[in-house]
């Protein structure tokens, strides 16, 4: 009974013995090629990062040993305040294009702080409200018809938005606050909110949704209404995406070189006010590396500034990691 | 699936055989100054009408940009809007053992920008040069009304920028305020929108701002920017243009320089709003 059972296997296994060796050995090959193909492209991506990093950061060493690049600038320069022509003076100014370049990276640092404050504040608000709108409060209709529009906006390039803020949103904030400089933190912070918004949603929007119903169906059992379900329930849930969506929102604001170029007006001043015009890293890097000397202190310094924008936005991640990580177990209960 | 081989195999060989005979269409490549791009755009245009076949590709960049790939074997002939420094020229001696050839294509004059309706008609270099270094901070004391004034100027890399400090100030560093601005057009459109804005850039782009008249010095007379006064010479801020190349020009580089040098390429300066060289 058993042997006639195990030779009724083997005929049936028998019955088409080459077609199934053929579909093997062929699914064989083509799943080996596309394995290979997924997991080096996994690698590739961390190699391009690896190379990228290795790259920007073997321009920058100079700065740390070049006796060349020393009798222009030093580690400790680019942070003190600058001597000027003649006087006893001292002020932070970035003139790397001068009979005695000057590099302070200070005024840079500042400026793209500023404008990364200002787009923050101005896109945090508007993107987390319009994600607790469209997944606690809008009925499906109107969702179906928010949610890609506000995604759209992703879609605009940079280089749009940027003529948009130079020729729109200057005007209209000029008039609007009666400034003096038109181009301005305000006006380029706007214009990076514009950018920063449809990051911050989308991501945002999921955590929300990823939040289970029966959350939801929970709290308005307890009677509480749709706001405090809101407010009290799904939003402390979703905290640890939504703290990634804003992460994430500030590593584009604090790169994004184009909006800036164009509607900050470049100057390298030393002041944290929105109003005044300034100069961000990003911009700074696009607007002076096409015409520096190869292997010159300037060219060395821009790097250094490429290396700064990388270890910032690194860190940020690292440091938003980290404390999503945290939230979630506390949320799960693994830590109090 | 062999024919699909076969048509591969084809279209290659047709790729193969068909590039070269494309290639030995005559090309040259023009990169630099984005003061001249619409120039030297205008001029190729026009010669690439008369020598159909033959090809001329312009990019802009700014002069830096254009020197930066003379050097670096990137482009025919590099256009400038300020002379190579030593260093520049150094290392195009250095790297292809021959000079840098210099030829002076046409003239431009730098206007100073204001809005449209800003009283003011004359300012003198002196004043200039305090306005850029941050000296002269209000309106007021041009004669205007108790305003702030916005300056605004190009960025580093321009050969508008390098004129302008060299010659306007006299190698000073520009204030740190000084907001610079990506392109000329960029400079005249924040201009015409800013009755408090001053500018500076090419006469041909003065369009929808006025460009005021210039004085050397204090005491000197008024200059407005036009063909006689740059062409004479009495216009204070003017400058040459200039075609580069690495050793003397050959071949369509050649041709093409001398046809822009040449009575039609020479009236197509002023109908972009440069001016022709001096005849000599």
């Amino acid at each position: 009974m058993e042997q006639a059972e195990a030779e009724k296997t083997n005929v049936s296994v028998g019955a088409r013995p080459e077609r199934h060796a053929l579909y093997r050995a062929r699914f064989h090959w083509g799943e080996a090629i596309i394995e290979t193909a997924i997991r080096s492209s996994a690698l590739i991506v961390i190699a391009a990062l690896v190379l990228i990093f290795v790259f920007i950061g073997k321009e920058a060493l100079p700065i740390f040993y070049s006796a060349e690049v020393h009798e222009e600038v030093t580690i400790s320069s680019l942070f003190l305040p600058q001597p000027l022509a003649g006087g006893h003076q001292t002020r932070f100014v970035w003139q790397p294009v001068s009979g005695k370049p000057r590099y302070s990276i200070l005024p840079l640092a500042l400026g793209t702080l500023k404008v990364t404050i200002v787009a923050l504040l101005i896109g945090i608000p508007i993107a987390l409200g319009a994600a607790i709108f469209t997944s606690e409060f809008a009925p499906n209709v109107v969702r179906e018809i928010i949610k890609p529009v506000i995604e759209l906006l992703a879609g605009i390039p940079s280089v749009v938005l940027g003529f948009f803020g130079l020729m729109v949103l200057a005007t209209v904030f000029q008039t609007a606050f009666g400034l003096t400089f038109r181009l301005n933190a305000i006006t380029a912070g706007t214009g990076l909110a514009l950018a920063v918004i449809p990051i911050i949603y989308t991501v945002a929007e999921d955590a929300f949704s990823a939040v289970p119903d029966s959350f939801r169906a929970g709290s308005i059992a307890l009677g509480a209404n749709v706001w405090q379900t809101a407010w009290k329930v799904v939003m402390p849930a979703a905290l640890p995406g939504v703290f990634a969506a804003c992460v994430l929102g500030f590593g584009r604001a604090i790169g994004e070189t184009m909006i800036v170029l164009i509607s900050s007006g470049n100057a390298a001043t030393m002041s944290l006010d929105p109003a005044q015009s300034f100069r961000s890293f990003s911009a700074t890097i696009a607007a002076e590396l096409g015409e520096v000397t190869r292997g010159s202190a300037h060219y060395h310094v821009l790097f250094f500034l490429g290396v700064l924008l990388f270890v910032i936005t690194f860190l940020t991640n690292f440091a938003g990691h980290l404390y999503v990580k945290r939230v979630r177990e506390k949320l799960q209960g693994k830590r109090k | 699936m062999k024919k699909i081989l076969f048509v591969f195999a084809a279209l290659i060989l047709v790729g193969v055989v068909g590039c070269p005979s494309r290639q030995a269409a005559k090309t040259v490549t023009c990169k630099g100054s984005d003061t001249m791009v619409i120039l030297v755009q205008r001029w190729a245009e026009n010669y690439m009408k008369e020598k159909p076949g033959d090809i001329v590709q312009v990019t802009g960049g700014g002069s830096g940009t254009g020197i930066a790939a003379l050097i670096n074997g990137g482009t025919d002939i590099c256009q400038a809007s300020r002379p190579m420094s030593d260093k520049e020229r150094g290392q195009v001696k250095e790297k292809f053992g021959k000079d840098a050839k210099e030829i002076p294509v046409a003239l431009d004059g730098i206007a100073i920008y204001v809005h449209e309706q800003n009283p003011l008609n004359e300012i003198s270099l002196p004043q200039l040069k305090d306005i850029y270094t941050g000296k002269i901070k209000n309106w007021k004391e041009l004669g205007g009304a108790d305003a702030q004034i916005v300056p605004y100027s190009r960025e580093n890399n321009s050969g508008t920028y390098m004129y302008f400090k060299e010659h306007v100030l006299a190698g000073v560093d520009f204030e740190v305020g000084v907001q610079t601005l990506p392109g000329t057009a960029a400079v005249v459109n924040a201009v015409s929108k800013d009755l408090r804005s001053m500018g500076y850039g090419g006469i041909a782009y003065a369009k929808g701002i006025k460009a005021l008249k210039v004085k050397k010095d204090a005491m000197a007379a008024a200059i407005t920017p036009s063909m006689e006064t740059v062409t004479q010479g009495t216009y204070p801020i003017s400058r040459k243009l200039y075609f580069y190349t690495v050793g003397d020009p050959s071949g369509m580089v050649k041709e093409f320089i001398d046809w822009t040098l040449g009575d039609h390429g020479q009236k197509i300066c002023e109908d972009v709003g440069y001016y022709p060289l001096p005849k000599k």
